[in-house]
Parts: structure tokens; sequence; C-alpha cells
């Protein structure tokens, strides 16, 4: 694991991302520049498979720092995010102090609420110091998770600390990064929302969809790749009900060098519908005319350029 | 850090403009605040000033945060940091001695943020107008005649006594169990932190054991409001309802519908009802035209449904169903509504009258979606869907047997 320092502009964060194999758009790299520089939690919002768990992950490889994540669900608590106490062994602690004579109520729970029987979940484990640098704190699907847990949220986010009653304050030396991201099924709270900077990542332009193939697939031929993003596209202008995203274009790119495709042709777009789209109505309105239509017109799209 | 904004560029006069700035989209709807405008300048001062367009997304990173905002917030950029002059022209009307609006721009496309920026400035609005109390009091006859008289028919005093009857009704508890806990002593699990917790009181010699159980919490509503001209006799008091019922339970959205679907749900969560209404009516341009369900529906689908349905919510759908070009579309949308929540209740005005029988086409197709068919006319009929909102299960009868099975082979026959 190597540390790199965090870049110095919007163009060296760039390349520290497209280096470690993910392709930003400027307004990404720049406001995510800003996120580190400012030592500010990034909001990333949009539709699913667009990419906005990947932006925490290369930028933790390439940066050399620690993922922290954390998968939000319904119900999430305290004792699941932030912290919990060993309870057996402090169980086994007060009966030792017991047979030892200790009779002092005070002295056990000082002992007993020690930090040797905290166990640390992701908030506080992100908090701790970090000999690769502060970690990079995944909180993931927040939109999952009820309003009652964003109040949780809210102490990390603006203090970089939190506070355990028995114990007192925690507070991170060196803040962690943090990326939350949405996929907007309820909206955040604006007291979240303040505290963080905030980019709604949206479905990427053709030029930059064709570099995130190259980049992730590097082993796929030029022409597939260049008809597999014409296509995406032109199925995204189209009338669904879930437009596919940028993993599911991955998906199908690689489905598509499986199944030995040189260049797109109706029966293998028909076989191979199903890792683009994901709804039932929306494949059954793609029939073999539609399929054609969109190859055409894909077709048409890379005319020039061949 | 201190608060002291280190001065950008030239000499502290950008952030002053940046200031500015934030006070006008502060005028035009957005959320910003003196803390968001030192974020900015901090931003700028951090990012260094380079390109418009770095500039652009540096401003955009701090003060958009929310996508609504995002056009909003272009048309303001494009305003403000134009010129000098339209920006200095901005600064002007601005400031506190603020001339009133003169000069409009010609294009069209801003002249909403333009009247944001000059409508909140300089003016006191809010004038308070004087509420005339009318003092209600009942006979137990005639509360019994308002109870179970047409909306339609009702005059203005007697809508006005209705519309206190709807904000006093007693709206459902149907909670359901979230997977949150909370402290509960006939809980089904063991609450270790807070036994353990309590038996240091006794030394630890003794432990009591504290249990959780399930929270709960009402279940979301999402209600889909018809404005058309057929209904309006009728939209009204069921907007007085669902603002009461967004009052009191919070997690309530409400769509309008005519020809276009509008979200009214942050409007209706204004403490006065009239307000909220009357705002909610600004919102909809299209109070009283014509109806285009199986579009509005689509747009809801489309747009609103993953935002608002997740949490498996009660839907709404208050229309006369009275849909002229009624076709597989509708069908298709409504299915999916169906879909997309717990249950789907159609509140209908038409059911008033006792031989109503589903003749119009866009009925007969939207019917076999529902799981409760309402009527929605009077008093009465509102506490009785305030009883079927408590029933966690009733008439299902209506519903065919292929429930969840997609109906895609009538599916898409246009498409």
């Amino acid at each position: 694991m190597t540390t790199a320092a965090l870049p110095s502009s919007i163009e060296a964060t760039e390349t520290l991302l497209s280096g470690a194999g993910y392709v930003p758009d400027r307004a990404l790299a720049t406001v995510l520049f800003l996120a580190l520089r400012m030592g500010r939690p990034l909001l990333l919002e949009g539709e699913a498979g667009v990419g906005k768990t990947e932006v925490a992950r290369t930028l933790a490889k390439a940066l050399g720092r620690r993922l922290i994540r954390l998968q939000c669900y319904e119900g999430l608590d305290l004792s699941a995010a932030v912290y919990e106490w060993n309870y057996a062994a402090q169980m086994i602690a007060i009966r030792l102090a017991e047979a030892a004579g200790e009779s002092d109520k005070g002295a056990i729970a000082s002992d007993v609420f020690s930090e040797r029987y905290l166990l640390r979940r992701p908030l506080l484990d992100a908090l701790m110091p970090d000999p690769a640098g502060p970690p990079v704190l995944l909180v993931d699907e927040l939109d999952r998770t009820d309003e009652a847990f964003e109040a949780f949220l809210l102490e990390v986010l603006s203090d970089f600390q939190v506070t355990i009653p028995e114990l007192g304050t925690i507070k991170a030396a060196h803040p962690p990064l943090i990326i939350l991201t949405s996929n907007r099924t309820r909206e955040i709270h604006d007291a979240l929302k303040r505290r963080c900077l905030y980019h709604w990542v949206d479905y990427p332009t053709a030029e930059r969809e064709l570099a995130i193939l190259r980049a992730r697939l590097p082993g796929l031929p030029e022409r597939l790749s260049r008809e597999v993003v014409a296509f995406v596209q032109a199925l995204r202008k189209e009338d669904v009900f879930k437009v596919p995203g940028v993993a599911e274009t991955l998906d199908w790119a690689s489905a598509l060098v499986e199944l030995d495709a040189a260049a797109l042709d109706p029966a293998v777009v028909g076989d191979t519908l199903g890792v683009l789209l994901k709804y039932q109505d929306d494949i059954a309105g793609t029939d073999a005319g539609r399929i054609e239509r969109l190859i055409a017109e894909t077709r048409e799209a890379l005319r020039p350029r061949e | 850090m201190s608060e002291t904004v280190p001065a950008a560029g030239g000499g502290g006069r950008l952030s002053h403009n940046i200031a500015y700035f934030g006070r006008a989209l502060r005028a035009a709807g957005l959320p910003v605040g003196p803390g968001t405008v030192l974020d900015a300048v901090r931003a700028v001062d951090a990012a260094g000033v380079g390109a418009r367009e770095d500039f652009y997304n540096v401003l955009r990173a701090v003060f958009v945060n929310r996508h609504e905002h995002q056009e909003v917030f272009d048309q303001a950029f494009q305003l403000f940091w134009r010129r000098r002059a339209q920006s200095e022209r901005l600064i002007a009307m601005l400031s506190p001695p603020a001339p009133g609006a003169e000069a409009k721009d010609k294009a069209k496309v801003r002249k909403r943020v333009e009247d944001a920026l000059f409508a909140g400035v300089g003016r006191e609005h809010r004038t308070k107008k004087s509420e005339i109390e009318v003092e209600a009091h009942f006979s137990a006859s005639s509360a019994d005649v308002l109870r179970t008289k047409d909306f339609a028919q009702m005059s203005a005093e007697e809508l006005a006594l209705a519309r206190r009857r709807i904000a006093r009704l007693r709206l459902p508890d149907n909670e359901i169990a979230t997977r949150r806990l909370k402290a509960d002593k006939k809980g089904t699990r063991f609450d270790l932190r807070a036994s353990l917790r309590a038996s240091l009181a006794s030394g630890g010699a003794f432990m009591a054991l504290r249990k959780r159980g399930p929270r709960a919490r009402p279940r979301p509503v999402v209600a889909l409001v018809d404005i058309s001209g057929s209904m309006a006799d009728y939209s009204r008091p069921v907007l007085h309802f669902l603002h009461a019922l967004t009052e009191r339970r919070g997690r309530v959205h409400t769509f309008l519908f005519g020809t276009r679907l509008t979200n009214v749900t942050r409007v209706l969560r204004h403490r006065d009802p009239d307000e909220a209404l009357e705002k909610a009516g600004q919102a909809a341009q299209d109070w009283s035209g014509g109806t285009r369900i199986a579009a509005s529906l689509r747009a809801f689908n489309k747009i609103w449904s993953r935002r608002v349905t997740g949490q498996n919510p009660i839907i709404l759908l208050i229309t006369d169903g009275l849909e002229r070009d009624a076709d597989a579309m509708l069908d298709v949308e409504m299915d999916r509504l169906r879909r997309s929540g717990h249950r789907l209740i159609w509140l209908n005005p038409l059911l008033r009258y006792d031989r109503f029988e589903p003749k119009a086409r866009g009925i007969r197709a939207m019917l076999p979606h529902v799981d409760a068919f309402r009527p929605v006319h009077n008093l009465a009929s509102l506490e009785g869907l305030v009883a079927a909102l408590a029933q966690e299960r009733d008439e299902r009868a209506r519903r065919p047997s292929g429930r969840g099975v997609l109906r895609h082979s009538s599916a898409m026959a246009g498409g």
C-alpha cells in the first residue's frame, strides 16, 4: 500500500482518479477536489449504477487509504453503525471484581465502561488514527435507512467526533474523507445536506462512457466498444422506465465478449437484453423492431468517425 | 480556523460579489445561509480563480444541494456573472434601499429567476389579513345534515364549516412496525446495554433484564389528486384533508394533476391551510382544466415513483376517472402504480350515486387495479376513508387473482 498526497488541483484530482481506473467528468473532479481540500463530506446522488460507490473505492485505492464502508439499511442503529459494548467481557469483568472483593460501584463502572470493552463499528472506526493516513469512509445508500439514522451522522459529519455517554467524546485527530451516496428513493434531510458538498452524478456522455469502457475492459475490441456505447446512449433516449447505467454498460460489454460477439446484431442484442434492462415492461417493450431501429441509429451515429 | 474570510482575488471584491450572489440565490428560493456563503468564498479561495467553467463548478458544489435547484442556479449564475453592468444592476437591486423592478430581460427562460430575484426584495410582503372568526355552534341535527351533504351542494359558509370538521377529523393510527427498536417491557429482544447499566446499581449482584421491541410509525401516504374541471368541487375538501394529514403524521406526499403533474408536498406543509392551498394553486397551473390521467400517472411513475414510494406507502388516487383517451397506457400505468405501494385506494366522487356503474372506459380500465374503491363527496365519506386507512386490509375482492403477475401481454401495445 502506497500513500499518496492529496491532489493539489482539479487537474491533479482528475489524473489521480483516471490513474486508478475511474474516468471523472470535470464537475465531479472539481467537487471532489473541493471536498478533499476543504475537509468536507461529499454527498453523491444519482440513479442506480452511475458509479457513485466506485468514486469512494477508487479514491481509497488511489490515495492508498483504508476504505471503511457502512452499508445502510432500514433499522440501522447505533450499535451496528457507531459502537457497541462488549457485554460478555463486561459481565465477566464484573464477576471477577466481585470475586476479588471489589465493592466500589464507581470503580467497577469506570473500569467496565472503558475503551477496553468498546467494540468499534464503522463510524467510530473511521475516526481512529491510521498509519496510512485518515481512511475513506463510505456511507453507502443513505436513503435506505430511516430519518432517525441521519441524526447519528450529523455529529460525525460536522465535527468528526462521536459522543459515547459512558466514555466521553472521541474526536478524530485527522478527519476521514467521507463520501455519502444516495439513490434518492427518499429525500435526505436538509440538515445533513447542509454539512456536505453535493454532486448529482449523471449518466456519462458518449465520449466519457467510451473512456470508462476502455479503462475498465481493456481487452474489448474497439469496434464493439464503440457500438456498445452508441447503442446504450441511444437506448437512454428511449422511453423506458429504468434506463441502463454505466454498470449495466460494463456488464453488457463483458457479456458480449463472453458470447464472442464482434459486433452488434439484433439476435445477440435480443438475447442479452436482460443485462441492460431490469424491468419486465421495458424488456417486453423492446421488441425486434425497436432493437433494429436502435442498431440502425447506432450505426448512423458511428458512421462519420469510422 | 477563524471566521475571517481571506480576501479572494481583487481585494475582497470577489467575496462581496459572492455574498451578493448568495443573496440572489436565496431570493430565488435556494436554501442559502451565511454559512454557505462563507463556504463558497473559502471554496473559491481553495480552488483559485480560473476558468469560468471551474468557477461555475466551484460555486455549484457549494450552493446546490438538491437536484431541482440546478436549473435555478444555472439561470442565476448566467444572469449574475455575465456582465459587469448587469451584475451591478442586480447588486443595486439587492441592496437594502432597492428600487422596484424596472427593466425586464426579454429572455423567457430567465423570467422566473428574475422574478424571484426582484420579488422578495425591498418590499414587505406578508401583509397580514385579519381573520374573521366564525363561531360555529351546531345542533346535533344540523351537524348531521352537514355530514352527509354533498360538497358540491354546500354553500360557501357550509364549506368553511366542513373544512373545520375535516381539520378536526381523528386521523387513523395505522402504525406499522419498523426495524428500529426502542425500550419496551414486553419486547422480545434483550437490551444488554440497558441491563448491564441497571445491574451496576447493585454492583453487579443482580441483573434485571431490560427488553426492546420494534418501534411503530404511521405508514407513508402518497396522494394523487385530480384537479380538473369535473373534480373542482371535491378536490379542495380533499386537499384540506391531506393538509391535515400532512401536518399530523408526516411522510405524506401530495401530487396534483390535470393535464400535468405537480408535486405540492412542500407547499402543503404550511401551517395555515388556506395559505397552503393558495400556494398549491399557484404551483399547479391547471386547476379546473381537462384531465389526462394516463399521462399524469406515467409522469408520476417515471419521475416520482422511485423517490416517494420507497417505503411501501398507501397510495390514494382521487379522480372521477373520466378520461377521454383511455387506452392500453392507462392499464399499464395503473398496474405499475398498484405495484409501487402497499395499497391503492381510489376515491371517486361519482360513487355518490347509488346506482353508479363503471361504464366509462377509463373507469373500467382502472378499476381492476385498485384495492379499494370509495366515495369522496361528503364528510361521512372522508370519515369512512379514515376508517379504511386504519384497516390494514379490507375489500381485496376487487383485485384479480393474478396479483403481482405482470400483465405485459396487454402492455406496450402502443409502444
